[in-house]
């Protein structure tokens, strides 16, 4: 059934550059420092999956995969338009707290972001 | 699919078995040729002549995942394959009595897309009863959609409707969906069917159409329907049900008890077998390969007989 191999596009190695690019913008930043970070859609995944930023950070997500995704909260928190290939959304944590996310046209899609207060020790999930 | 096919072969142990389930299947009894070679019914002459056996039969035909708007590599031309896709309609000997377009005719709800569609839907001179894909309501309360294709509907466009004595439902289960889930059809809806199918003869067939397969396909891909089981129970009493899906842009089909679910082929671009791939992302295949993978399935029924015959057409054999 299967003709060939699938091809996903440039998306992967994109998505491990802005995977390294995350983590690094999150060791740079002091503990008391809002970073921005970011969260890559490739092949109907979130990555990274789990999220943990300061309060004040921005969180862009960019879809890298074919198919159109959205990022939308459980609790109705935020919720993007649908994002064609390479479209971006960038929200803004203010309050700490842990905030589960998911696609709405795949809701097998989710994720968390996890933000901790800007100053001092994280809260106790 | 192990249950699956031991289900099916206890129903037709001379001519099934789990090889042959998914290669051929041949329901004699029926008058019923639905013939597969590699997951592809390919054999325009196996079609030609299940055409010539149920000369008399009534038609209707089920197109499904246009994806009008998309133009990636796995298929940049989806409004070329969708003409391909009526033109096979409009040369069918027998014409259709009506079509059936189980969602996704859009890639992205925009005006436009929905217009294009139109423009070649239509001249298939066909009377088409839609229900929504995911893909066509991105937009804010699905207005576009509704306005379109909304008309005579109850709730968010679900309905019902009669023909040659089989009794048609076209349920909406992509809509609300709940994080970690699958489809949808919610409460309100599956009361509504219950209403619809009360007080009607168990010996009425009757087909259930919908995007999302109601049936789990593929839990890990989202590819199934949360409270799917709750809509297979209200049709369990009928003698004839057959449900119709699309979404996975590939056939696939199952018996059970007196239940026949199948998945349409796309007319877009094709999608992976479950677990075959690292997502169920659009499938590249080479350009000569494209047309064999995408199609159109035709569906007979007669009065009087319980099985509604399923015909799977590639767009080129």
């Amino acid at each position: 059934m299967v003709i060939a191999s699938t091809m996903r596009g440039p998306g992967r190695a994109r998505a491990g550059c802005a995977a390294l690019i995350a983590a690094a913008l999150l060791i740079v930043g002091s503990p008391a420092r809002a970073a921005d970070a970011e969260v890559t859609i490739d092949n109907f995944t979130f990555s990274p999956q789990t999220l943990t930023i300061k309060a004040g950070s921005k969180v862009t997500w960019t879809n890298r995969d074919d198919i159109p995704h959205t990022v939308a909260s459980t609790a109705k928190a935020f919720k993007s338009p649908a994002l064609d290939t390479d479209d971006s959304y960038s929200f803004t944590f203010t309050t700490a707290g842990s905030y589960e996310y998911f696609c709405s046209l795949h809701p097998h899609m989710t994720g968390t972001i996890v933000v901790q207060a800007a100053a001092g020790p994280a809260p106790s999930q | 699919m192990k249950d699956l096919d031991n289900e099916a072969d206890r129903r037709e142990p001379t001519a099934l078995n789990r090889r042959k389930v998914l290669e051929c299947m041949t329901w004699a009894g029926a008058g019923v040729l639905w013939t597969v070679s590699g997951g592809v019914p390919r054999s325009l002459g196996i079609v030609g002549e299940a055409v010539a056996a149920d000369a008399g039969a009534v038609t209707f035909m089920q197109i499904s995942d246009s994806h009008i708007g998309f133009d990636k590599p796995a298929n940049p031309d989806t409004m070329g394959t969708l003409n391909a896709a009526i033109g096979k309609i409009k040369a069918l000997p027998v014409k259709p009595a009506f079509m059936i377009h189980t969602g996704d005719i859009t890639h992205l709800s925009k005006v436009k897309e929905f217009d294009d569609a139109n423009s070649l839907i239509s001249q298939a001179g066909l009377d088409v009863h839609y229900v929504p894909g995911e893909h066509d309501v991105i937009d804010e309360e699905h207005k576009l959609y509704l306005e379109r294709y909304g008309k005579g509907t109850q709730g968010d466009g679900w309905y019902s409707f009669d023909a040659n004595g089989v009794h048609f439902v076209g349920l909406v289960n992509v809509l609300d969906l709940k994080a970690g889930g699958l489809g949808n059809l919610g409460a309100a809806q599956l009361a509504w069917l219950e209403d619809d199918l009360r007080g009607r003869s168990a010996s009425q067939p009757v087909v259930l159409f919908a995007h999302v397969p109601l049936w789990t396909v593929y839990q890990q891909w989202g590819w199934g329907t949360d409270d799917g089981a709750k809509a297979l129970d209200l049709v369990k009493r009928f003698g004839s049900v057959t449900v119709l899906n699309g979404h996975i842009h590939q056939v696939m089909q199952k018996v059970e008890g007196n239940v026949t679910f199948h998945t349409a082929t796309s007319t877009s671009f094709p999608q992976p077998a479950p677990g075959s791939a690292p997502s169920p992302g659009p499938m590249k295949v080479p350009d000569d390969q494209l047309r064999k993978l995408l199609g159109i399935t035709e569906v007979k029924f007669k009065q009087g007989q319980q099985r509604l015959a399923i015909i799977d057409m590639p767009l080129q054999s």
